[in-house]
């Protein structure tokens, strides 16, 4: 039952590298490191300075000292380590066999595999990284862009938690306002007039509301967004995909296709990842926009929560044209009017005719002209033009939106309370509840639970 | 010497006849034990000794708890009471207070006739001297004149009596109140048995004869037309009613103040222990809100057969020289004859994270403590630990299951929980805002809240529990009928509601509950339109008011309770090994391992455990339990 066995788990991904890494951390990490590394300079394990690496081999001594593999040793004693507590890494050989063969030796020697995410436990446990820090490391190893990677440092590095301790404070001086003039009103001392605290939890709210707001951006910069292209036959579709495909592939590309119909396909777009649906699987069986194309393409509409609808400047519109028009006045959308190295017989302003207020791009793509100009304008629209990697942290995490949105919520009340002049002790009712709900960000009222689905979401060896 | 034995054994024995003292023998007793409560002097039994007032912010709500659960102290002061107030009315139906003057010596011989009447209750003036333990357990009292009685729990309530030293001016003498001798024989017996001491100071300001005073220059302050009582048992209050008067300290008051103050026993270094920020003594107050130029003083009567006068507001320990010239500096006391000076007394107190939630003491088992012994000030909070540390120990010499609050239920255990929780520095008191569900928490639902409970350990009699029951279900009938009867828009109707309110709209059948929560609207108005089959009593009207009224607040508050519990229920074994817990920081573990909570809400509460560290006690119970 006691708390500090030792942990260990292969650190580095499955499958053949260059190296790869398991790491020991724990009481028993430098006796284990003793006892299996033999260094190739005469200086036992115990005796290394911290945060150094030194040269040997792991021996099997139970097996006539079969030599496993040559590695470096990584040691790094208590505290300053990922952890907090004593940790070595034995950076051997990439490949499978080399790998778990020093792993199952380290367990032999009294070390236990790692669940899931258990390093960061320590670390959270051991009080060196709060829960919404412990749950940045989570996001930033599986962050699938630059931007993403940004949020996630920003949020390891405790900026979230700053933000959301800043706007606890503000709530408690408030509470403490409040809680003062029910305790002490004999005392005449100048309370807070119902107008200023009106004032202050407004201002709080409109805090609290800007800092939820970066959660629809957060979701899409961390989980991105699906995107299909809509038009006639032959206006380019397939070459735009190409041309966004060809330009923009990101790193991640394992995303299979979802249904028989269609295929997607992984794309960064100014750091937001996006899923582009290809329609070809439609489009083969049956004309997505001549056949009652609005019905024929629910299934897109339904799937894609952005549209690029492409519209051929070549020709004049079309009945199917003016049907697809429709679609921008309801969903978000993007026109592209292609093929503008021809003769212009459609100009911009005729699809701004019958869809006001939405962007038109003129592309050619066949000349790979305004592919940039169409990218930048998805990525502000995806996150709205005045986006930039602000002084406040973007929300990503759907645990925190929550707890801010109960923390909204629980201001609502206390707004609608002030404003009805209900008496402070039913305003301090709303102002506990808020202030309750933005210590769950940061774990300041946890349960386990909580915390086990938090840590189970980690790879092992992390 | 040679020591007698007395010739009765008690099942639990109460030294000290003070606030806490009282509720403790009472509880004891009505629970059914042999209980024999002692103290220096039969005359102070219940004495006030400092102001004549029960009740106030908070400590009203612990006064109506008190009741709820079968204590004296509410029955006392309705019984003695000569001015009735409610106080912060307009602050929220959580935080409404009532507060009493008491007359106090009439509150003492209320009190002792109540404690000589009690079943099962010996009473003994007794100047205790030692506590006797035998094989760790606490057995029994040692008197001065060499008789030991025995008890099977003993229940210390010696508010400042262990090594008191009263301070005016440069004079400081032994004495837990002015007058009265200290008990240090039984203070040493204390420090022998291993206790953590500190040391706290409390103060009380002079008091003159009302012939000598010019109340014409004072502002009045009377009491409440209708005074409303603190018991649930009272129907009425018939003690005749007195004014208070208010007045102010000026300029010139703090002159005489500050030219004095190396004069004073706080001022000049005599004093070491740790007075209540929240009851500043006048040198306090003169010096630390240097800008204001005037401090409230309450003149209050101290009872009806005196002409004692207490001045509430300027507890010094000024010499008595100076105490004149500052009484004499204030409006409509010029000429202000004074009959007890005031002064300052320090005192040792024992830090109750000592004890269980029980108030029994974690190391000699039996023994028990409560009251300003504990750290705490105040009457009310004295009684509060009193009652349940009288109940506690006469449920364990009977061998029943202890009877523990948590902070959702009641003041009492916002109060002991603290008390056994946090480091107290100074003298504690109760405060609305230390309670984190207060609004469930009110003064006019503490019957609610209690009585049951009260009844269950067999503190509640018969005819409080059947009108208590008799209210409880008026309250349902009506909440019903409220939920269920809706008010058709026809023109009477509409006309009606017009009439009560100018903005009323009526435009489809409204239940009358909906009505009621609209702000404009009380419960008056509603059992005007639709009038219950009878007058309801004003206390049912109260509680169907707020109920519906703040429906959706007290439903919120409730979702935090249910959080609070999840925590509260997990109870963390007595044996368990926090040592033994590496992620533990190490004050959080020495912390822990010293206190040793009796669950991971508690645990949570310590100053100096972090929730990392609450994260950790989780896991490692979650392990254990598998």
């Amino acid at each position: 039952m006691k708390f500090d066995d030792t942990i260990t788990a292969i650190a580095t991904p499955r499958g053949e590298g260059g190296i790869g890494i398991v790491r020991v951390s724990g009481s028993l990490a430098i006796p284990i490191a003793c006892q299996l590394f033999h260094p190739s300079r005469d200086i036992s394990p115990d005796k290394l300075p911290t945060h150094t690496l030194t040269h040997g081999h792991v021996i099997d001594t139970s097996e006539s000292d079969e030599v496993v593999d040559e590695v470096l040793l990584g040691i790094m004693r208590a505290p300053n380590t990922y952890t907090t507590e004593d940790i070595v890494e034995f950076n051997c050989h990439g490949g499978f066999v080399p790998l778990t063969t020093v792993l199952e030796l380290v367990v032999k020697s009294g070390a236990r595999l790692a669940e899931p995410g258990e390093f960061t436990k320590r670390a959270y446990l051991n009080g060196r990284l709060d829960l919404a820090q412990a749950e940045a490391v989570a996001e930033l190893i599986s962050s699938k862009t630059e931007l993403s990677r940004k949020i996630a440092i920003d949020a390891l590095s405790g900026k979230l938690s700053e933000h959301v301790n800043r706007l606890g404070d503000s709530l408690a001086s408030l509470l403490a306002e409040v809680e003062a003039s029910i305790d002490f009103p004999d005392e005449d001392l100048d309370f807070m007039k119902i107008d200023t605290q009106l004032q202050t939890v407004r201002a709080i709210q409109k805090d609290l509301v800007q800092f939820l707001d970066t959660a629809s951006e957060g979701r899409i910069i961390k989980e991105g967004v699906k995107v299909a292209i809509l038009g006639k036959p032959n206006v380019g579709k397939s070459s735009l995909f190409n041309a966004l495909v060809t330009t923009a592939r990101a790193i991640v590309t394992d995303i299979p296709g979802t249904t028989r119909d269609t295929i997607e396909e992984a794309i960064n777009v100014g750091g937001i990842p996006i899923n582009l649906i290809d329609t070809a699987g439609i489009r083969q069986t049956d004309d997505l926009v001549e056949q009652h194309g609005v019905q024929r393409s629910r299934d897109v509409l339904d799937k894609a929560e952005f549209l690029l609808l492409m519209f051929d400047a070549s020709q004049p519109l079309e009945e199917a044209d003016i049907e697809l028009l429709q679609i921008g006045n309801s969903h978000r959308v993007i026109l592209i009017l292609n093929k503008t190295d021809l003769h212009m017989v459609t100009q911009p302003l005729v699809l701004s005719d019958h869809c006001p207020k939405v962007r038109v791009i003129q592309t050619a793509i066949t000349e790979e002209k305004g592919i940039d100009e169409l990218k930048n304008a998805i990525r502000d629209e995806l996150l709205g033009g005045e986006f930039a990697m602000a002084e406040s942290p973007i929300i990503t995490n759907a645990r925190h939106q929550d707890a801010l949105r109960r923390a909204q919520e629980s201001l609502d009340n206390v707004i609608a309370s002030l404003e009805n002049e209900m008496p402070p002790d039913l305003v301090s009712v709303d102002l506990r509840i808020g202030l309750d709900a933005l210590g769950d960000i940061v774990g300041k009222t946890t349960t386990e639970d909580i915390l086990d689905r938090i840590f189970s979401q980690f790879c092992v060896g992390k | 010497m040679s020591i007698t034995t007395y010739h009765k054994h008690y099942d639990v024995i109460v030294v000290g006849a003070g606030h806490a003292g009282c509720e403790a023998a009472l509880a004891a007793a009505r629970i059914g034990c042999e209980t024999l409560i002692v103290t220096i002097n039969l005359d102070t039994i219940a004495k006030m000794s400092c102001n004549p007032a029960i009740g106030g912010l908070a400590k009203g709500h612990l006064v109506k708890e008190i009741d709820a659960l079968g204590g004296e102290m509410a029955k006392n002061i309705d019984k003695t009471g000569i001015q009735f107030r409610r106080l912060n009315t307009k602050k929220g139906p959580a935080v409404r207070s009532s507060r009493a003057q008491a007359d106090k010596k009439a509150y003492q011989d209320e009190m002792k006739r109540v404690l000589e009447k009690q079943e099962r209750l010996d009473i003994k003036q007794v100047l205790v001297e030692e506590l006797l333990v035998e094989n760790g357990q606490c057995v029994g009292i040692k008197s001065q004149t060499q008789t030991a009685y025995f008890g099977d729990a003993v229940i210390l309530t010696t508010g400042t009596f262990l090594r008191g030293l009263v301070h005016i001016g440069d004079v400081s003498y032994s004495a837990g109140r002015a007058g009265e001798s200290s008990a240090e024989k039984l203070s040493e017996s204390f420090l022998n048995l291993g206790f953590e001491i500190g040391r706290l100071k409390t103060g009380t300001p002079p008091r003159v004869n009302a012939h000598s005073i010019n109340v014409d220059q004072m502002e009045i302050q009377p009491g409440d037309e209708n005074p409303l009582p603190f018991s649930f048992s009272t129907e009425r209050i018939t003690q005749p009613q007195v004014p208070c008067y208010l007045t102010y300290t000026n300029e010139k008051t703090h002159d005489v103040i500050r030219e004095n103050l190396h004069r004073s026993a706080m001022y000049s270094g005599r004093i070491v222990g740790i007075g209540p920020r929240y009851c500043p003594s006048i040198e306090d107050k003169v010096v630390r809100f240097a800008e204001k130029t005037q401090h409230q003083i309450f003149v209050e009567p101290e009872g009806l057969d005196t002409d004692e006068i207490y001045l509430n507001g300027i507890s010094a320990s000024l010499p008595e020289d100076v105490q004149v010239d500052m009484v004499h500096s204030i409006k409509g006391l010029e000429g202000a004859e004074i009959m007890r000076f005031g002064y300052a007394v320090e005192y040792d107190f024992a830090p109750a994270t000592q004890l269980q939630p029980t108030l029994e003491t974690k190391t000699v088992p039996g023994l028990y403590f409560a009251g300003q012994l504990n750290g705490t000030t105040g009457y009310e909070e004295a009684a509060a630990q009193g009652l349940m540390a009288g109940i506690n120990a006469a449920l364990k010499v009977r061998g029943k299951e202890p009877l523990i609050l948590d902070r959702s239920q009641a003041y009492i255990a916002v109060l002991i929980d603290d008390l056994v929780t946090l480091d107290i520095r100074e003298p504690y008191r109760m405060f609305t805002s230390r309670a984190e569900y207060r609004l469930t928490l009110r003064e006019d639902n503490a019957d609610l809240r209690l009585t049951e409970i009260g009844r269950k350990i067999g503190l509640v009699d018969d005819d409080t529990y059947a009108r208590f029951q008799k209210k409880a279900s008026s309250i349902q009938t009506e909440l019903k009928r409220l939920d269920e009867t809706r008010l058709t828009p026809n023109a009477a109707n509409v006309d009606r509601l017009a009439n009560i309110i100018q903005t009323g709209e009526l435009k489809q059948p409204t239940l009358l509950a909906d009505l009621l929560k609209r702000p404009e609207l009380c419960y008056e108005h509603i059992a005007h339109l639709v009038p219950p089959d009878a007058e309801l009593p004003e206390a049912v009207k109260e509680q169907v008011e707020i109920q519906i009224k703040y429906d959706g607040y007290i439903q919120r508050q409730q979702r935090q309770i249910q959080q609070f519990k999840r925590l509260e229920n997990l109870r963390i074994p007595d044996t368990f090994n926090y040592v033994d817990v590496h992620g533990l920081k190490t004050e959080a573990r020495e912390k822990l391992d010293k206190i040793r909570p009796a669950s991971v809400g508690q645990a949570s509460r310590l100053p100096g455990v972090s929730p990392a560290d609450i994260s950790i006690l989780m896991v490692m119970l979650h392990q254990q339990n598998q």
